[in-house]
């Protein structure tokens, strides 16, 4: 048995009934994360000695018949742009190089009310920005289905590192795409909550009104334990919604007989790739087969939402990134004379290319003059978008889309074409631009053995819905039986 | 068509206190004229009437009760400050 | 000159009194170590969110009743986005185009005594930023952030202010009604009641207003003043030379007197105001709003007609009174327990007015109670003490608060009215000064005075004056 092959509720299983203890599974992730890290180079932060202590203190305590969570002891990585107090949270950045939060974020406080155990901080583009994870200060993480290629972004730390079992599952955030799109590339479970579910009290802002934590996860039922964990309202985050605690576990019922499913033609258009196209209908067929009610319409919002979702993330990040001055925390330049060139030269030392240009981006569209044009227009398309989604969700109970356009890309061959990296992020915007929730799960290989995503979109706080309908495919469709990453670099 | 001159991308970075080196400029304006150029797209939507949606509009009215609470790990929040002084950040002399 | 006329409008930030900060549960006390007032939030570190304090609407809400504006039913935040050390966010929450009060006024006295309103634009609720401290050892600037996220309303007036005796007036105005509603200390010493003015000049007649100048840094009325003369003099000054005055932000030096420019102007500021995504709308409901004006307390002009009436104050005692919630708030409590209206109203505007005044102090710093100085009124009518005495004690109740029957049995100041005691003096006085004896026999009525005098010098003041009087003339009738 390779325990780090095992799903979240296996190893509950095994754990509950003694077959394993957490010092084991601890273990088991160290030698894996000696064996692969090198290669895969997921981790910003590994906390190993750590896990390992405290995994022995939790299983002495269960030992000693102490009442903790079923989940108590079982490891989690952390995207590390979710504040952990005492560890670093780094954004990726040059900017937070050194920084230790003084408090830990919500999502952080319930992983610790449950026992899990972090076992490191994640990779990820610098400030979430990006769909490669190539614009991190740190390293570039590799896919572990191909080496040579990209993990997605920007959560493809955590991606790649739920992929080569180097953690059970992990945290990550979405803005833009960030979790489903990595969770594509790396043919894993990932799921964008509905705006408000999940607290974003800890997460470091890049666009306030789109971000959003979600779990990245080996299969299906996994998603919906770690949602149960960290759904939730949180009075410190006033876009939290205070609605009754469900159990999404509940939710998977195997069964989508009678269930309409909505496709929006306009997403598998020419921009995308055949291979991914085929792969998404022969799903689609096995919908049918499985007895759900499956329709093409028309939802002609992808291009708006994307260009509205670069206006209104940019002009919020360029507000939100305007703490980074080098005076409480953060890069401090050792160069300047008076307080103009502190604050200029520590922000243009302490954050990449990228950053800088969406802060610019940002700057220009909220700035007088621009803003009636660009800001506050993508504010009323945004409505639009809304209302595009709301129709098409008083006909459908989901709508069923690829999650990018394409497979995993190779690392350098994008990165330079910051346009070109804005594109790749076409089929996921939308649903942060509406609040909506989604989730990629693996719908198949292409002919080079990489991994294809397919996204179902549900409306507003309908997590159980598209866990269901995600469930019920994966049951079929058996993914992880058939495909496994190998590590290649072709 | 957005038309952003070099004037304006450096008023721009002044105002995100930013610099751009002479040998980057042409690269951000660039970049800023191509993603500028594809986000007009918005401007072809018909929005006629349409409200303007901020974040999250179906809440409203979320406060918070006053009473004081103490954050008690001062230390922690000035742990992270390059420079400090008696409990307090250091910065050049600001002229008032 | 005189063929000038001044144009001023003001924006008064007052600090509102909450227990604790705008968006975090710091407390808003004064003073404090650097940087203890302060959490993650009020600190900006990365990931934090804020959370409007409800009273800080309420206070809002109640100052925009309590000067005639019109509620917002719909209201938000937005950011304001600039970078300075004292603001650790590189923005401040603020409310952009929409406020929570707007289209308000107030009434004043112009300076012919006649009634005018003053027109308030909106009033907006935001929050503080944090103290810059000069670092007097090593050079360079120190931040404390214990004010910063302190709750705030900006009180917008119209332009409508045309002298500095306008501008006072409708400063105390202001102030005097938010101390009433009780959302603001007003301390301007403190910083807590600020305001900025913007002053241009005109022909008078003039349709069009001139292009105005706004002066910050002005920490006291007498400062404000001063400030808007002088900067009304050197505009006048610019445009009879044929200058042009440009618009720009000013501070006001009160050592030299004079205003200096603040920002260059290639600096010019783009605010980039953008609505809060991390707050969600204010929605108040009509019943919200009339349950706020229903418990709003008596105001002072109502309260102003009450004294004319209730306690035949005259007009002028009433005002003064009333201009202060503090001030009459102790006059209603000290009238209550001793009864003489015209006594505790005389004691708290001349000797009690005057102390503070010296001292450069508010009312509500006076360090004694309403029962204190009831006790002081109580104790003069009863001939305890004369009211030569009760200045002395009203005196030591500023350096040493307590019961004034405590104060003066301690410094012995307690009247002397035994008629045997009094007869005692009376007969050393008479024994002592023969010569003056001989000139009041001979016709000199002065001569009594210096009796009275010396007696009142042997006994330190205490002996009571009237029976002093009446036994030097029964002695030397004899």
């Amino acid at each position: 048995m390779d325990i780090t092959d095992l799903t979240v509720h296996e190893l509950m299983k095994k754990m509950s009934n003694k077959e394993l203890s957490s010092e084991e599974v601890i273990k088991a992730y160290i030698d894996r994360i000696d064996e692969k890290e090198k290669d895969v180079k997921a981790f910003v932060t590994t906390l190993c000695d750590e896990a390992l202590n405290t995994a022995r203190e939790i299983d002495k305590k269960k030992n000693n018949g102490e009442k903790l969570s079923n989940l108590a002891g079982i490891p989690i990585g952390i995207k590390d742009n979710i504040c952990t107090k005492g560890i670093k949270t780094t954004c990726s950045s040059k900017m937070l190089e050194d920084f230790i939060s003084p408090y830990d974020a919500t999502v952080v406080e319930k992983l610790n009310n449950e026992n899990l155990i972090d076992l490191g901080k994640l990779n990820m583009d610098e400030f979430a920005m990006g769909a490669s994870t190539e614009y991190s200060y740190f390293k570039k993480t590799s896919n572990p289905w191909n080496l040579n290629t990209v993990p997605g972004g920007s959560s493809g730390g955590s991606a790649a590192a739920v992929a080569a079992n180097l953690v059970p599952w992990a945290l990550g955030s979405d803005t833009g795409g960030s979790i489903r799109q990595p969770a594509a590339f790396c043919g894993v479970v990932g799921l964008k909550p509905t705006y408000g579910l999940v607290s974003r009290y800890g997460l470091v802002a890049f666009a306030s009104s789109l971000d959003q934590i979600g779990p990245i996860t080996k299969d299906v039922e996994d998603a919906a334990i770690l949602l149960n964990i960290i759904a939730g309202h949180d009075e410190k985050d006033t876009t939290s919604y205070d609605i009754p605690k469900k159990d999404y576990t509940k939710a998977l019922k195997n069964d989508v007989k009678g269930l309409k499913i909505g496709i929006p033609k306009e997403y598998f258009g020419e921009g995308i790739n055949k291979e991914v196209k085929k792969k998404l209908e022969e799903s689609i067929e096995i919908y049918k087969k499985l007895g759900a009610e499956v329709e093409e319409f028309s939802l002609d919002i992808a291009d708006y939402a994307l260009a509205t979702y670069y206006i209104i993330a940019c002009a919020e990040a360029s507000s939100n990134l305007g703490r980074f001055d080098g005076i409480r925390y953060g890069h401090r330049t050792e160069n300047y004379t008076n307080l103009r060139e502190l604050f200029r030269n520590s922000r243009s030392e302490g954050f990449g290319p990228e950053v800088k240009r969406r802060i610019i981006l940002g700057t220009y569209v909220l700035s007088s003059g621009y803003y009636d044009a660009y800001y506050k227009k993508a504010q009323q398309v945004r409505t639009l978008v809304k209302k595009e989604f709301d129709k098409a969700f008083e006909k459908y109970d989901i709508l069923l889309t690829p999650t990018s356009p394409n497979v995993a890309f190779e690392i350098g061959t994008k990165s330079n074409n910051p346009l070109e990296m804005y594109l790749a992020d076409i089929c996921t915007v939308s649903v942060n631009i509406a609040g909506l929730p989604g989730i990629s799960i693996p719908c198949g290989v292409n002919s080079d053995n990489m991994p294809i995503g397919m996204q179902l979109i549900g409306n507003k706080f309908e997590e159980e819905k598209i866990l269901n309908v995600a469930y019920t495919f994966e049951q079929e469709y058996k993914f992880r039986e058939k495909y496994k990453p190998n590590f290649s670099k072709k | 068509m957005a038309d952003v001159s070099k004037e304006e991308l450096l008023h721009i970075a002044k105002l995100a206190d930013l610099n751009i080196k002479e040998d980057e400029l042409d690269n951000y304006l660039s970049n800023l004229q191509d993603i500028l150029n594809f986000a007009n797209i918005v401007n072809n939507a018909n929005t006629e009437g349409l409200e303007e949606t901020i974040g999250e509009n179906d809440k409203y009215n979320v406060f918070r009760k006053d009473e004081v609470k103490i954050f008690e790990d001062n230390k922690a929040l000035l742990q992270n400050a390059k420079e400090q002084e008696r409990n307090m950040f250091k910065i050049p002399k600001v002229i008032n | 000159m005189t063929d000038y006329e001044k144009v001023m409008g003001l924006e008064v930030h007052a600090e509102l009194s909450t227990k604790t900060k705008i968006f975090c549960s710091c407390p808003t006390e004064f003073g404090g170590e650097p940087n203890t007032h302060t959490c993650p939030i009020c600190m900006a570190m990365p990931g934090t969110l804020p959370v409007l304090n409800e009273k800080v609407v309420e206070y809002a809400v109640k100052a925009g009743l309590a000067t005639n504006c019109e509620i917002s039913r719909n209201s938000k935040n937005d950011r304001k986005n600039y970078f300075y050390p004292d603001l650790p966010k590189s923005y401040q929450i603020s409310q952009f185009d929409k406020p929570l009060c707007e289209h308000g006024y107030i009434e004043i006295e112009d300076d012919e005594g006649n009634p005018k309103k003053i027109g308030i634009t909106r009033i907006h609720i935001e929050e503080d930023a944090g103290k810059l401290n000069h670092n007097e050892f090593g050079g360079g600037s120190l931040v404390d952030l214990n004010r910063a996220g302190v709750p705030l309303i900006e009180i917008v007036s119209e332009p409508d202010l045309r002298s500095s005796g306008e501008v006072d007036r409708y400063l105390k105005k202001l102030k005097s009604i938010l101390e009433y509603i009780e959302v603001s200390d007003c301390k301007m010493q403190e910083g807590s009641f600020r305001a900025d003015v913007n002053v241009s000049v005109r022909k008078k007649g003039a349709k069009e207003f001139g292009t105005r100048t706004e002066m910050k840094n002005m920490n006291s009325f007498r400062a404000i003043s001063r400030a808007i003369e002088y900067e009304a003099d050197r505009q006048i000054e610019v445009i009879e030379d044929g200058g042009k005055i440009e618009q720009e932000t000013l501070r006001w030096d009160d050592v030299s007197g004079k205003t200096f420019s603040m920002r260059d102007k290639e600096d010019a500021q783009d605010y980039r105001y953008f609505p809060e995504p991390d707050l969600v709308a204010i929605r108040l409901s009509d019943e919200y709003i009339e349950n706020i004006r229903k418990n709003l307390p008596e105001m002072p002009e109502i309260r102003r007609e009450r004294y004319l009436k209730e306690f035949k104050l005259s007009e002028k005692d009433a005002r003064l009174l009333t201009d202060s919630k503090y001030l009459s708030n102790m006059f209603e409590a000290a009238e209550k327990i001793c009864g003489n209206a015209k006594a505790v109203a005389n004691w708290l505007l001349s000797d009690i007015s005057r102390i503070l005044n010296e001292k450069e102090q508010e009312p509500s710093d006076i360090p004694f109670t309403a029962e204190h100085l009831a006790k002081l009124v109580e104790l003069i009518e009863k001939g305890t003490i004369s009211s030569a005495i009760g200045k002395k004690v009203v005196e030591e109740l500023f350096e040493n608060p307590k019961n004034p029957e405590e104060i003066i049995k301690e410094k012995g100041w307690i009247q002397i009215s035994d008629e045997g005691a009094i007869k005692e003096v009376v007969k050393n006085v008479l024994e002592a000064n023969p010569q003056s004896v001989a000139d009041y026999k001979a016709g000199k009525d002065r001569a009594l005075g210096f009796l009275v005098g010396q007696a009142m010098k042997a006994t330190k003041g205490k002996a009571n004056p009237q029976m002093l009087n009446k036994m030097f003339l029964e002695e030397l009738s004899k």
